[in-house]
């Protein structure tokens, strides 16, 4: 299982469990523990950092509509995918795993597209019989 | 683990990488995720599932901001501070985000040493992580009082649509309770690392199961998860 585990981004130690020997650890030879070197970690810190200010900034510098937006969610996006891939160790998990969890979280925004529609609905429906806002 | 039953995989065989490996991986009545312990794919499979209570948390927050005819308050404002005379927009919750994410720093570095056996840094590291997140219950719990004798209510407000107290109380109180829940976990973790359990594998308090480093692994899974759901309540609800 080594080769699904290693990745360019640091040199994992790849060893079976050790924790107990025992004559019933059969399962836990096949298991890998995570561990990389404590520099990846740092340089995540720092870039998770990084980002936090940069999204920070946005607001503080007031700026606003879709550049405002698109900022956000790029900030967003990679601060989670540095957390995930790095912190959680997705990045050196199997790809089974990986979808298994990364995937059904993409579905809500299926759900997203029909809320969307929906509160747009709502608003509409509220404008006509309330009239524009207070 | 010693525990799980292995249904047999040839585990001498290299398994296939990519999409076939997804496909050998999850058919023929075995195994599915190789070389990962139950406790690990379940700590997962928690963390999809809370995914998807604050999915929803996020959405309903979404549909109501959309729908209203009332402004939304500006969280710009409305969680800024007076520092030094001037108002400095959204800086409680600028330092909340770093205080968490520093938290996330000293949780990965704790699983570390774990896996390298030093207890000594290993607990210390943990016991950071919890006061880390305590610290940040904390400046929720004072952004709270804040708000609330600024009568910010679950059913009103002074300055806009009366969506804006309920959807702040439902993300945030329920994001507290996550960091909460999290810190006490940390002690009680970083007590049985101090103490030595995982190296002499002493069956747990609560399911007599042998524990071992892993744990430390899984327990920063959850730490990591409260960070991560931090990242999209900052993004969505704080600076949207």
């Amino acid at each position: 299982m080594a080769e699904a585990t290693a990745n360019g981004l640091g040199q994992p130690v790849l060893h079976a469990g050790h924790a107990h020997e025992g004559p019933t650890t059969g399962v836990a030879q096949a298991e890998v523990h995570q561990e990389h070197p404590i520099k990846l970690y740092m340089v995540v810190w720092a870039w998770l950092f990084i980002l936090s200010t940069c999204s920070y900034m946005v607001d503080y510098l007031g700026i606003h509509g879709y550049l405002r937006w698109s900022l956000i969610l790029i900030f967003m996006i990679l601060k989670a995918g540095l957390i995930v891939a790095v912190f959680m160790h997705m990045a050196w998990e199997r790809l089974a795993l990986t979808y298994a969890i990364i995937l059904p979280p993409v579905l809500i925004l299926v759900f997203v597209a029909m809320m969307l529609f929906e509160s747009d609905y709502t608003l509409l429906t509220r404008i006509s019989f309330f009239g524009a806002g207070p | 683990m010693a525990e799980t039953a292995l249904t047999h995989t040839n585990q001498t065989q290299a398994r296939p990488a990519g999409l076939q490996g997804i496909a050998a991986d999850w058919s023929s009545d075995q195994r599915a995720f190789k070389n990962v312990s139950w406790g690990k794919a379940m700590m997962w499979i928690f963390l999809l599932s809370d995914t998807f209570i604050f999915g929803c948390f996020l959405l309903s927050y979404m549909s109501a901001r959309i729908s209203t005819r009332v402004p939304w308050p500006n969280p710009s404002e409305v969680f800024a501070l007076r520092i030094g005379g001037s108002d400095i927009p959204l800086i409680l919750i600028a330092i909340m985000t770093f205080v968490l994410i520093s938290s996330s720093g000293t949780m990965a570095m704790a699983v570390n040493f774990g896996y390298r056996r030093d207890r000594r840094k290993t607990a210390i590291l943990m016991l950071l992580t919890a006061a880390l997140g305590a610290t940040f219950v904390g400046m929720q719990a004072f952004e709270w009082t804040k708000l609330i004798t600024e009568a910010v209510r679950p059913w009103g407000n002074p300055w806009g649509a009366a969506q804006f107290g309920s959807t702040f109380f439902m993300i945030t109180g329920f994001h507290g309770t996550h960091v909460t829940i999290g810190v006490i976990f940390l002690i009680i973790v970083a007590r049985k690392v101090w103490r030595g359990d995982y190296d002499v594998g002493r069956p747990g308090f609560f399911t007599s199961r042998r524990g071992r480093y892993e744990n430390v692994e899984i327990m920063g899974l959850y730490w990591h998860f409260v960070d991560l759901v931090w990242v999209f309540i900052f993004a969505f609800f704080y600076l949207w």
